[in-house]
């Protein structure tokens, strides 16, 4: 039993059966699904299919924290990379056409290349502490979304575009197969290669590991390409779902909600360890947390107050100083000392 | 000519905002006037106030990302209690004050008590207070009452008919203060100990519980006299008043030349951070064609800039330090 408990999805699962079966509570139809011309319809399968950018980069930004790093500029790569796609799309002459979209779909992914570069460059070559080097392309990145959609909103009326974003493959929303991709890339690359190794232990101690034989800088310069792809075609999904790119407002405040599905998922802020799966239950709270909010008619933006007390909750339950405090008020309550040690052996 | 090296970032801060004041005297008619400095300290007067506690938090080694969220909270909070429930201004400031102070102390408390990164603590507090802003009212509520309003236009007449306005003197005040607390009181100095060093500052005995507190706390309030500031300026309470101004406020202190890791820096050169911010502003509204989001790409190219500037000083001077 205590294997169950102390198992690292234990607390992320019953945070999100609690959410679920709190709906279920209030809408007894929230779980039922139907299908429709090929297509599933119901609340989960939209929890799904809007959870998915913030899924996909939150993936991206989970193997970055394990380096010990952050990446604040996804929001902004979401923003430029549906801009350029929808810009090119949008200047094509016929915008159905399949190669135009592909085109436009490369040119997106590999722009979000060149920015995860940046970032990788500045922090692993220039040596700069994450948050700052990744604040330069967070504020100037912003400023290029707009330049490339000149402050405006592009419409696009591409079909083939639209799909990746609302069409569905096998009665499922594409989005998900799109996340589920990159959750297999990456389970893969860490957990069947030595690469999430070498990802831990440059996020435990960079020098230690260099010593060890590992390119820490080339580690390190990785996670920050992979995490920028990952914003990238986050973007895409997001810009495809309404069929428009808006430089202003996509992607805002997505690298904090993406941070907070991390660490809800228990991956430590500190580095050195990591749980994919984690991340993706955590980026699925958060959708249903706003799913549910909107559903029971509170003004959605009180949302934020509630991921305030998640963020601080979470944070406190990781913090050893927090724990080892309640522990010493409980063990002075209870006086037993063999339980504690039974609790500390097992 | 001998130059500590300690001194070069602030002297290349200043010495950009003389060039940019040069160049956009040269390029446009109108700029070369006293009154367009003092429009910088008008428009700017609530991102200094910000900008000097965001100095304090960065010198001791933390950041805050709240401050953004306070300052719209404050303008909330003041609207809603002076239009709707017709409070006296001279209770609804105060209080302000208050709260961002204590809200500033209880995270500074959450950070120091149970050593949690200060980054995220305050992500926490800038979600609170944005959400706060919405319980109150999702709706702006613009704000009439005469002491606002005689606040928002009396202008301090200047010599040689230039003028500046209250919220900018309370500014110029603000800053004053704060170089002479970080450099010449006891607070000031445990400060820049704790940025430099956490670990030897608690060796060396200093009060590194109460500083820290008193920084996140020094910042709260100083978010909140921004807000009321930002009252004056706005004339109404909003939600989504000062989105995004937190990176602004970094921004701002990083072009100053603090060092993000803690311990360097001068309040000055958070001063010429944000006038240099201002003055790019101002370019751009000369200029006509450009749009506003030059400034952002401008603001974050003089980022990189810096934070480069920063970075090579440092590594040239632990690179002596192993000789």
């Amino acid at each position: 039993m205590s294997k169950v408990y102390k198992h690292h999805l234990f607390w992320p699962l019953c945070v999100l059966a609690a959410l679920l079966l709190f709906n279920l509570l209030y809408s007894p139809d929230f779980f039922s699904i139907t299908l429709h011309d090929g297509h599933l319809y119901g609340s989960l399968i939209d929890i799904l299919n809007f959870g998915a950018p913030l899924m996909l980069v939150a993936i991206g930004m989970t193997l970055v924290v394990a380096t010990k790093g952050i990446d604040l500029s996804v929001g902004s790569i979401v923003a430029i990379s549906g801009a350029i796609a929808c810009l090119t799309i949008s200047k094509g002459a016929d915008q159905n056409a399949f190669g135009l979209v592909t085109f436009s779909i490369l040119l997106a992914v590999g722009l979000s290349v060149i920015l995860g570069a940046w970032n990788g460059l500045l922090v692993s070559v220039a040596g700069i502490q994450p948050i700052i080097a990744t604040l330069i392309l967070m504020v100037a990145g912003r400023g290029i979304a707009q330049l490339v959609t000149d402050g405006q909103i592009i419409t696009v009326t591409s079909s083939s575009y639209s799909y990746i974003g609302s069409g569905s493959l096998a009665t499922l929303p594409f989005s998900i197969f799109v996340v589920a991709l990159a959750l297999i890339i990456a389970l893969v690359l860490t957990r069947k290669t030595s690469l999430g190794l070498f990802i831990e232990s440059v996020g435990c101690n960079p020098t230690a590991s260099r010593m060890a034989g590992i390119r820490a800088t080339v580690v390190i310069f990785s996670v920050y390409i992979f995490c920028g792809v990952c914003a990238g075609v986050a973007g895409l999904l997001l810009s495809s779902n309404v069929s428009s790119a808006d430089g202003n407002n996509a992607g805002l405040w997505y690298e904090l909600d993406a941070i907070l599905a991390v660490v809800i998922g228990g991956t430590s802020l500190n580095g050195g360890r990591f749980y994919l799966a984690g991340t993706v239950i955590g980026a699925l709270i958060i959708q249903t947390l706003t799913t549910t909010i909107y559903m029971i008619g509170v003004p959605p933006e009180i949302t934020l107050v509630v991921k305030a007390f998640v963020v601080l909750a979470v944070c406190l339950i990781q913090s050893e100083t927090f724990r080892s405090s309640i522990r010493y008020r409980r063990q002075k309550k209870q006086g037993s000392v063999k339980k504690e040690v039974a609790r500390r052996v097992s | 000519m001998y130059l500590n090296r300690k001194y070069i970032p602030i002297v290349v801060t200043i010495m950009l905002f003389v060039l940019m004041f040069a160049v956009g005297s040269f390029r446009y008619t109108g700029f070369f006037s006293f009154q367009v400095l003092m429009n910088l300290l008008i428009d700017n007067a609530f991102l200094f106030i910000t900008a000097v506690g965001m100095s304090f938090v960065i010198l001791s080694g933390g950041i805050d990302l709240s401050v953004g969220s306070v300052i719209a909270l404050s303008t909330m909070i003041s609207a809603s209690l002076v239009q709707q429930h017709g409070w006296s201004p001279a209770i609804v400031i105060p209080l302000v004050l208050m709260m961002g102070a204590c809200f500033g102390s209880v995270m500074g408390a959450i950070i120091h008590y149970f050593k949690i990164q200060p980054f995220i603590v305050t992500l926490a507090g800038m979600f609170m207070a944005r959400g706060l802003c919405y319980v109150i009212s999702i709706d702006t509520i613009t704000i009439d009452h005469p002491f606002y309003t005689a606040m928002a236009q009396t202008k301090i007449p200047l010599p040689g008919g230039n003028s500046l306005s209250i919220s900018a003197v309370i500014a110029l005040i603000v800053v004053v203060i704060a170089i002479y607390v970080a450099h010449y009181t006891r607070f000031g100095r445990n400060v820049y100990a704790l940025g430099g060093n956490e670990q030897s500052s608690l060796l060396m005995g200093l009060p590194v519980a109460r500083t820290k507190i008193l920084v996140y706390t020094l910042s709260g309030f100083c978010s909140a006299l921004a807000g009321v500031v930002f009252t004056f300026y706005m004339l109404s309470g909003y939600g989504l008043h000062a989105v995004g101004f937190e990176l602004d406020t970094i921004a701002a202190v990083v072009i100053g030349g603090t060092l993000l890791t803690g311990g360097v820096g001068y309040l000055l050169g958070t001063f010429f951070g944000v006038m240099i911010q201002g003055i790019i502003q101002t370019i751009i509204s000369f200029e006509g064609t450009l749009s506003s989001w030059w400034t952002k790409i401008a603001i974050g190219l003089l980022l990189f800039i810096f934070i480069l500037l920063q970075r090579m000083l440092s590594a040239r001077r632990s690179a002596q330090k192993q000789s």
